[in-house]
């Protein structure tokens, strides 16, 4: 008997000592659907669909795919079962070409053991063509771009013949474009009768790509409903837990003096090309100024020259009209300059330090905490105290290792730490990514109180949302020049993207031809 | 500070001390084993082992001996490590500081003891200071991998001591290779004779204590472990990591170079060519591995490997079963030690996942 769903997951439960990660949790999808999987970093939508890929075992409740019920216990049996999974963080060689990683583990064989590419190639071939994805099967993966990764992985699922597909968190590590893209081919895999799940937590997605919805909160479900008979206010309300405003509340400008000032500034990249070109740029005090672009067009330099960790290929960097194009970052954060880096975890915290380090990595070497060269323990926790409990860091004690709190706490460590310095310019990059709505929700207030207080903000964000919410003025960057200069009101979302591809340039040039 | 620093340097150690407690006892099985196969008996194997080690004051003593150098090594190895460096060099270092404290023992003559040891410890400190200073200059400015550098740097304290020792420094009429004997003003007072156990192992346990404090307590030692564990972050919050990376190799190094001069003030009295490395600059691996690069740990570890060391001496000769065996127990510990690592990793990550999901949740209790 078939049934009217190709998968169905009922009265899932699973926990781990100490916490239920799913409770009692039904989840079902149908030939031909895209159902979105909602909820908070943590809500537990990673432990259900890693119960169905076979990483997890669940308590109790049972699996169903096409009517029969199943026992998944490990990935290998997901797989020919036809569940496929791409993960948040691509499984793929890098040295390895694009043809190697999807074939890699299922390799069709001739005689004797040799591969049998050409049968390879031509499934692949016929995949790629039904869904409209293009992919140069003899590339190296080091050298294709994020999205083409992406693709890859989703192919490597469908080659090994995956009916049911999830991708976890599938755009956080894409550009608005690619995003795009990956909506397309969304819907081609579901108009061909696969069932996509669709795990995420941005409210726009969902919204956009998914035909159904299910809402997970601490565990449990919340309600599957329908996109079209809903809206984000509700779903956003439904994740977590109380009424949010999407919309950012803020006071007029009032802009004081120029803090900062780049003339002419050229920056090269690791290659010695240049990544910033010409750059002319002005923030003043009390005025959040927006980078817009998308990744990859010079942003990272242009940060790194600011803050003194690249050196300046020409032209000039004036804080309060002084110029520090040569000084080192400790002299540059002494001078008032506060950073909130791009990566986190990477640049932004050294995530084996506990929490009380981390809020003073650059304040330990001041002399309130720090006498002849010997940490002072009492105002280090005083200190580390009032910032976690105004700044609602939520952790047990400051003595917390930084890599056991959760990304939206790891970027209220680094907000904390650097908004409290008082710093005159606060540069800010990419300050919401990976977080939920509840954490981005805090992280806009801070840098909106911020900027009441007279920073001067300078904020580099790929999300035009978060731009559009936040900025009082917005240049566009595109292969490391500035290509426009409006006024909040003037931008819009269409305008900004036209520019950030470069349209206006190719306008321009397309006049000057004439 | 008395009372916090007792209880940080003991802090947990109950559950840190549980998988080389295990590795150790797996280990001294696997010796049992392998002693058995000998055709020997165990249990008179490793009373003679006990007994050599622990049996009385002077093989105590003895025993001291053994653990003095490997304490400073131990600790040489787990400072570097702490900046995220991996100084194989500990061996050069250490035999660049006999050497050093070898030449100026011998060749100032009518200083009183008080000024007399500390320029000689100081000798050989700087000596294995240098020896550190090269390679780290090396791989902080042009990012040269220190492993390497270090290994051979080894090869070159070995074989530059050797043409010292055998042409320059070598003591008349010479029918030895060795330095001259150095003057009793630069040695150190024995304990518990006739071992041979010194004063030198005080210093050992100070310097210990002071690299705790160091590291742990200082802004130095603040700056070397947050380069350690992640350079970038370092770099952002304006710390010099070019300084840090240098310093670190110059306080590695110069703490091997103080337990080849201990050797020498204690020991030897003397610089004797080497004809092959020492060996304690690599077991001080070891030892900063078991002892979980913590000074804490180091002196547990390096007075196991003390005693192992020392009461092999008695087992060969009174049991008659090689000391070799001891070499392959210790190896066995290491080897398990890794182990603890992947396992202790494994472990690490359901559990890590579960504490994402308590604060999820945990967050929007609060949040409601």
């Amino acid at each position: 008997m078939t049934s009217e769903f190709l998968l169905e997951m009922q009265g899932i439960s699973k926990s781990f000592p100490g916490v239920q990660a799913n409770k009692d949790i039904n989840f079902n999808l149908r030939r031909g659907e895209v159902h979105a999987l909602l909820g908070e970093n943590g809500a537990g939508k990673t432990t259900l669909m890693k119960i169905l890929f076979g990483l997890y075992k669940p308590d109790g409740g049972e699996i169903r795919l096409k009517g029969e019920k199943v026992e998944i216990n490990s990935p290998e049996e997901a797989i020919r079962q036809g569940i496929g999974m791409v993960h948040q963080h691509f499984m793929l060689i890098p040295p390895f070409t694009v043809l190697e990683n999807i074939i890699l583990g299922a390799e069709p064989r001739k005689s004797l053991g040799r591969l049998d590419q050409a049968k390879a190639v031509k499934k692949i071939n016929s995949l790629s063509q039904q869904l409209g994805l293009k992919v140069e099967l003899d590339t190296k993966i080091e050298n294709v771009t994020v999205g083409m990764q992406q693709r890859v992985e989703i192919l490597k699922a469908l080659y090994r013949e995956a009916e049911v597909l999830i991708l976890d968190e599938p755009t956080s590590v894409l550009t608005p474009q690619e995003a795009e893209d990956l909506g397309e081919i969304i819907r081609e895999l579901a108009a061909g009768g696969k069932g996509v799940v669709f795990i995420t937590h941005k409210l726009k997605e969902v919204m956009k790509f998914a035909d159904r919805i299910t809402v997970i909160r601490g565990g449990r479900v919340v309600d599957s409903v329908n996109s079209s008979e809903t809206d984000i206010q509700t779903l956003a309300e439904m994740m977590v837990g109380r009424k949010v405003f999407l919309e950012m509340k803020k006071g007029p400008c009032r802009p004081g003096k120029v803090i900062l000032q780049t003339k002419n500034l050229k920056v090269v990249d690791n290659r010695r090309l240049p990544a910033v070109k010409r750059v002319n740029l002005q923030v003043r005090a009390g005025e959040i100024l927006a980078v817009a672009g998308v990744d990859g067009n010079g942003q990272s330099e242009l940060i790194e020259a600011l803050t003194g960790l690249r050196p300046v290929a020409g032209g000039q960097i004036l804080l309060e009209g002084q110029e520090i194009n040569y000084a080192n970052p400790r002299r540059i954060l002494e001078k008032g300059v506060g950073h909130i880096p791009e990566d986190r975890q990477k640049r932004g915290l050294v995530l084996d330090f506990s929490i009380q380090e981390n809020l003073l990595l650059e304040l330990y070497r001041t002399p309130q905490f720090c006498r002849a060269g010997f940490l002072r323990k009492e105002q280090s926790l005083t200190y580390a105290e009032n910032l976690i409990e105004e700044f609602d860091i939520r952790t047990p004690g400051p003595g917390i290792k930084a890599s056991s709190l959760s990304g939206g706490n790891q970027q209220k460590v680094i907000i904390a730490r650097e908004i409290r310095r008082d710093p005159q310019l606060l540069i800010v990059a990419q300050p919401t990514r990976g977080l939920d709505v509840g954490a981005i929700e805090f992280v806009h207030k801070q840098l909106i109180s911020a900027r009441d207080l007279g920073k001067a903000i300078l904020l580099f964000s790929l999300e035009l949302d978060e731009i559009l919410s936040l900025a009082d003025r917005i240049v566009v960057i595109y292969e490391g020049e500035i290509v426009g200069n409006l006024a909040r009101e003037e931008a819009t979302e269409e305008k900004l993207g036209l520019m950030m591809t470069g349209g206006l340039l190719a306008e321009r040039e397309a006049v000057n031809d004439g | 500070m008395g009372e916090d620093l007792k209880k940080d340097l003991f802090k947990d150690y109950g559950q840190k001390l549980f998988f080389p407690l295990v590795a150790l006892f797996i280990s001294l099985f696997a010796g049992g084993l392998l002693i058995a196969w000998l055709g020997e008996n165990p249990y008179i194997a490793f009373r003679h082992l006990f007994q050599g080690a622990l049996g009385s004051a002077t093989n105590f003593g003895e025993t001291l001996v053994y653990t003095t150098p490997l304490l400073l090594t131990g600790l040489s190895i787990a400072l570097s490590f702490r900046c995220g460096l991996f100084n194989i060099g500990a061996e050069g270092q250490y035999i660049m500081g006999m050497m050093g404290a070898a030449w100026v023992g011998s060749i100032f003559t009518g200083l009183p003891a008080w000024l007399h040891i500390p320029l000689t410890m100081g000798a050989g400190i700087l000596s294995g200071c240098l020896w550190g200073v090269v390679p780290g200059v090396f791989k902080a400015k042009y990012g040269a991998h220190e492993v390497i550098l270090t290994i051979m740097m080894n090869y070159i304290a070995l074989h530059f001591t050797g043409y010292l020792v055998n042409y320059i420094l070598l003591a008349p009429p010479g029918y030895l290779p060795a330095t001259r004997v150095i003057n009793a003003s630069a040695k150190l007072t024995r304990l518990l004779p006739p071992s041979r156990a010194n004063t030198g192992f005080f210093v050992a346990i100070i310097c210990l204590v002071m690299v705790y404090i160091f590291l742990w307590k200082t802004k130095w030692g603040f700056e070397i472990r947050a380069v350690g564990l992640n350079q970038e972050a370092a770099r952002y919050a304006g710390i010099n990591v070019t300084k840090n990376i240098v310093l670190a190799m110059a306080l590695s190094g110069g703490l091997a170079g103080l337990a080849g001069a201990l050797q020498v003030q204690g020991i030897q009295y003397r610089f004797n060519d080497l004809f092959a490395f020492t060996g304690y600059g690599f077991d001080g691996i070891a030892v900063s591995l078991l002892g979980n690069n913590h000074p804490a740990g180091i002196i547990l570890s390096a007075f196991l490997f003390g005693s192992l060391n020392c009461g092999a001496l008695q087992m060969q000769s009174v049991a008659g079963i090689p000391k070799d065996l001891i070499g392959i127990m210790q190896a066995v510990i290491v080897f398990f030690i890794s182990a603890d690592y992947l396992l202790r990793k494994k472990l690490e990550q359901p559990l890590g996942e579960e504490i994402n999901v308590r604060r999820g949740s945990a967050g929007q209790e609060v949040a409601k």
